[in-house]
């Protein structure tokens, strides 16, 4: 996919080093902090366009460092390099009937490039989930070990590949979500689980945000166990699963597992929501479709470079922020992870990000992150949020304890 | 004592009696403590064969207060050892002759529950079980179930990251606690996630569940609630070998089942078990499985007859499946009971918790039998089958000399097996001081150097609950140092700009 209007960012002219051995990483990283010259840290680029532009001379690719080393289905657990692509590691479990519970989103195709390019390293570094999020938990939820360079250039693991342990802190953690602004991950160890026998959604038509905020949060407090609970506002809803669901708004709440199980608990919340209105059901692969497209920020995949932020919020909040806005800005907007996750997209080019922000903090807090915008843009603006005092010292002191001489990504997550 | 603890600072204990004094100025009244008589119900915790009385017990009950003791210990560089409810079995919150003990205990309320949200945000003194209390009249609970839910409290738990019998469908502490507020070594008070689900930045988060009290003293805690599952079923399966009943497990687990729990007991467990608690186990089986299915009733029973039947095609010569309420209660009675009734046939026992890859369960067993042959002592085993988690439970005799000696050596030869065939030296316990000076048998000096580096970005002189989880703790500065080798890259040839 070409983006219209697109140029050759300054990042993307790098002279690329790519190691072949975790000794290799080693060395690269230690020759970078003697010569106190700065590395972009990257799998193949795919996420490029997330974070603060990095400044730095060269780019340690780890698209070699690729391989999946270990695979014990009954054990749950697979261990694989960091440059390994996630398309490859989703091929095998799924062929096991397993999946990456925390269901990685792939940012690809809302920057323009095409999807399933990423790699596990990429998809860990940031921390990437889906809607099962909400109820399965994050990637940092699924790492259970990783081996690493630290910006010291020394070589550490930390972890292990059983799900039950608290031997030491959990660097694992620490390095999930980490940008690789604190170590570069050279092989890392996840759970993985079975793939649900069959899912199905109900969908709930032209509710308003705020009606389809509290049938969420009715569904998410019922028995009935729903992975996913998104909410697409008028005219978005045209824009997911090629359009099958029309213009109208659209509210979607996901059931997956065993197959009487999924038709009991199906049967039981759609009665209970045919008190907010008509209840229509997704099969399998329309379901699939949908909640992939979702996952993906599928309706603001339009060939623009028109800022989106990813909020995370109080999930009933979501709402009364969109609505906030929406008053003071030209703004797109729709909701996943029963309303704590909103995606925006800001129509007259310009992130406000002081308005954004603001928002969120006048109706219960939560953090926003620039996940699309021009490079010049990303330079400009606080891409993460900026953290109260006392917090970003201790940030800020981690980084300096992991990669005293900033030769890791600088600048990423400033 | 055979553990070497930090030697004691004289220029505190020296001190003493103005330290007391100065922290009357912050906390008055009872909430200070410095009597010996009345301190030493808090000279241990759950692992009660370390004991040490602290220089003073501090019981705060404001974060102002918390702030401003941790402040004056900081300025003063005295130690500070948090307490909840004092049940770790690893010693995490031994006191320290030259330290005060921050106890927690009167952050005993919940603070908001949000259903619509599905969280409850309660104080660090709340017991695990008092949150699932606080909702269950709405049909909620909190997950994570350590089998001290009853006394130990959410702060101990994310200290440690606490798990439970459920953890293997339902996480530990770490996947369900959204947010937490904690009070850093310097007094600064920093709120960590919240009500929406992802923290941002770094994973600070993460990092401070389950690092033993080392890293700062958590005030607040924001929790998942989870609506209760409709219904639970449990099916007790006996198998004539520990082999036969590991390949049910995984068997299981390759059909997709993923149990609220599932637990294992070898013979010597079993026969304690049902002599204390008459729960109705076989006695003439080698292993005994509990799987406990929760869920839609609709799910339970498709899934109970799928259980049955890899039971018997893995060699089961029992099954019952428990038909009421009463009858599951029954068959977990047997299980929750293993430790006392073990205490029963024994005049001591030492609780070990590795984790190993479950396929090596086995080769653990044998490894075990031959330990306890060398050791002269008896073990019995129970195992949270699902997720590879190992309680064996050394017996032994304090009063006959040398036994509990050999009853820790042979423990630390448990431990060091486990991590052998690609496990962990702790499960659920945490380190603290009882598995410290084994850190080595898992991690090298590089791998313990990056753990100590998130020490030093949050308490750089060491004073939150040293001689814990580290064998020595080097100085920050020297940690600092950078050993680059120059002339030695991969790449001479690299452009450098």
């Amino acid at each position: 996919m070409s983006m219209q209007g697109s140029t050759v960012e300054a990042s993307e002219q790098r002279l690329s080093v790519e190691p072949q051995t975790e000794g290799d990483i080693r060395d690269i990283v230690a020759a970078a902090v003697s010569a106190e010259e700065p590395l972009a840290i990257e799998g193949t680029g795919s996420k490029r366009g997330l974070g603060r532009p990095v400044q730095a001379a060269r780019t340690l690719s780890l698209a070699k460092m690729s391989g999946i080393t270990l695979y014990e289905p009954e054990e749950l657990v697979l261990t694989a390099k960091a440059g390994t692509p996630i398309a490859e590691i989703e091929a095998l479990v799924d062929a096991h009937g397993q999946r990456l519970e925390f269901e990685p989103m792939d940012y690809g195709p809302l920057h323009g490039l095409d999807a399933a390019q990423g790699t596990l390293g990429g998809v860990i570094a940031c921390n990437l989930a889906g809607p099962r999020r909400l109820k399965q938990g994050a990637a940092r939820d699924h790492v259970l070990g990783v081996r690493a360079v630290s910006g010291r250039g020394e070589i550490f693991k930390s972890g292990g590949r059983v799900v039950k342990n608290v031997t030491g802190y959990d660097l694992s953690k620490g390095l999930t979500g980490s940008y690789g602004t604190l170590a570069v991950m050279s092989e890392i160890t996840i759970k993985v689980l079975p793939t649900c026998e069959t899912e199905t959604t109900l969908v709930l038509r032209g509710l308003s945000d705020a009606e389809a905020a509290g049938a969420m949060a009715a569904s998410m407090g019922s028995p009935a166990e729903v992975s996913g609970a998104a909410h697409l506002p008028m005219y978005v809803a045209a824009r997911v699963a090629e359009g099958a669901l029309g213009e109208e708004a659209a509210t979607a709440i996901r059931i997956d597992g065993f197959g009487p199980s999924v038709e009991a608990r199906a049967a039981h919340l759609g009665r209970a929501l045919e008190k907010v209105g008509k209840v229509d059901r997704l099969d399998r692969e329309a379901s699939r479709r949908l909640w992939r497209d979702v996952r993906d920020v599928r309706p603001f995949v339009d060939g623009t470079r028109k800022p989106v932020w990813r909020l995370s919020v109080t999930p009933t909040r979501g709402h009364e922020i969109v609505m906030s806005l929406r008053m003071q800005a030209a703004i797109d907007a729709f909701y996943d992870w029963q309303g704590g996750l909103v995606w925006l997209r800001m129509e007259a080019g310009e992130p406000e990000a002081d308005l954004v922000r603001e928002t969120i903090r006048r109706f219960g807090g939560g953090h926003a992150t620039l996940v699309r915008a021009p490079e010049s843009v990303r330079a400009a603006t606080a891409v993460f949020q900026p953290q109260p005092g006392p917090l970003a010292a201790l940030s800020r002191r981690l980084k300096e304890q992991f990669d005293p001489k900033n030769v890791l990504n600088p600048g990423r997550m400033a | 004592m055979s553990v070497m603890m930090p030697k004691p600072s004289e220029a505190i204990l020296s001190r003493r009696r103005a330290i007391v004094e100065a922290l009357r100025a912050i906390v008055p009244g009872e909430g200070v403590v410095d009597a010996a008589n009345e301190m030493a119900v808090f000279e241990s915790d759950g692992l009660t064969a370390y004991r040490q009385l602290p220089l003073v017990v501090v019981l705060p009950s404001t974060v102002d207060q918390v702030a401003a003791v941790l402040k004056y210990c900081h300025r003063e560089e005295i130690p500070v050892v948090p307490r909840g409810s004092g049940t770790s079995l690893s010693g995490g919150a031994l006191p320290l002759e030259d330290g005060v003990l921050l106890v927690l205990s009167k952050f005993n309320r919940v603070l908001e529950i949000d259903y619509d949200n599905r969280c409850a945000v309660v104080q660090p003194g709340v017991t695990n079980l008092g949150i699932t209390h606080a909702v269950a009249g709405r049909g909620f609970y909190y997950a994570p179930d350590p089998s001290s839910q009853i006394a130990c409290s959410i702060g101990g738990n994310v200290a440690e990251n606490s798990g439970g019998v459920h953890c293997l469908k339902y996480g530990l502490t770490a996947n369900n606690v959204l947010g937490i507020e904690f009070v850093t070594i310097e007094g600064e008070v920093v709120r960590l996630g919240g009500m929406h689900l992802d923290a941002e930045g770094y994973d600070l988060l993460g990092l401070m569940t389950g690092s033993e009290g080392l890293l700062g003293v958590v005030t607040e805690v924001t929790v998942r609630i989870l609506q209760k599952p409709e219904t639970a079923r449990a099916v007790l399966i006996g198998f004539p070998t520990s082999e036969e009943a590991g390949a049910a497990v995984a068997a299981i687990i390759a059909k997709g089942i993923i149990p609220g729990g599932m637990e294992m007991m070898d013979r010597p467990a079993i026969l304690a078990a049902e002599d204390f608690v008459h729960a109705g186990y076989p006695t003439d089986v080698e292993a005994l499985l509990i799987v406990e299915l929760d869920g839609p009733g609709a799910e339970v029973d498709h899934l109970l007859a799928e259980v049955e039947a890899v039971g018997s095609a893995n060699g089961a010569v029992t099954c019952r499946v428990s038909q009421s309420e009463e009858e599951r209660a029954s068959f977990w009675a047997g299980r929750k009971a293993a430790f006392p009734a073990v205490g029963r046939i024994s005049p001591d026992y030492y609780c070990m918790d590795g984790t190993i890859p479950r396929k090596e369960l086995p080769k653990v067993l044998a490894g075990m039998k031959s330990l306890s042959d060398k050791y002269g002592l008896r073990v019995a085993n129970v195992f949270h089958a699902g997720d590879g988690n190992l309680h064996p439970l050394i017996l032994y005799d304090a009063n006959e000399e040398g036994q509990l000696h050999r009853a820790e050596e042979f423990g630390n030869d448990i431990l060091r097996l486990c991590v052998e065939v690609g496990g962990v030296l702790t499960g659920e316990h945490g380190v603290g001081v009882e598995k410290r000076d084994l850190m080595p048998e898992m991690f090298d000096e590089t791998d313990m150097k990056h753990q100590q580096r998130v020490k030093c970005a949050f308490d750089d002189k060491h004073l939150l609950n040293p001689g814990k989880v580290f064998p020595q703790l080097h100085r920050c500065a020297e940690l600092g140092r950078m050993h680059v080798h120059k002339g030695q890259v991969a790449f001479p040839d690299l452009p450098r700009f």
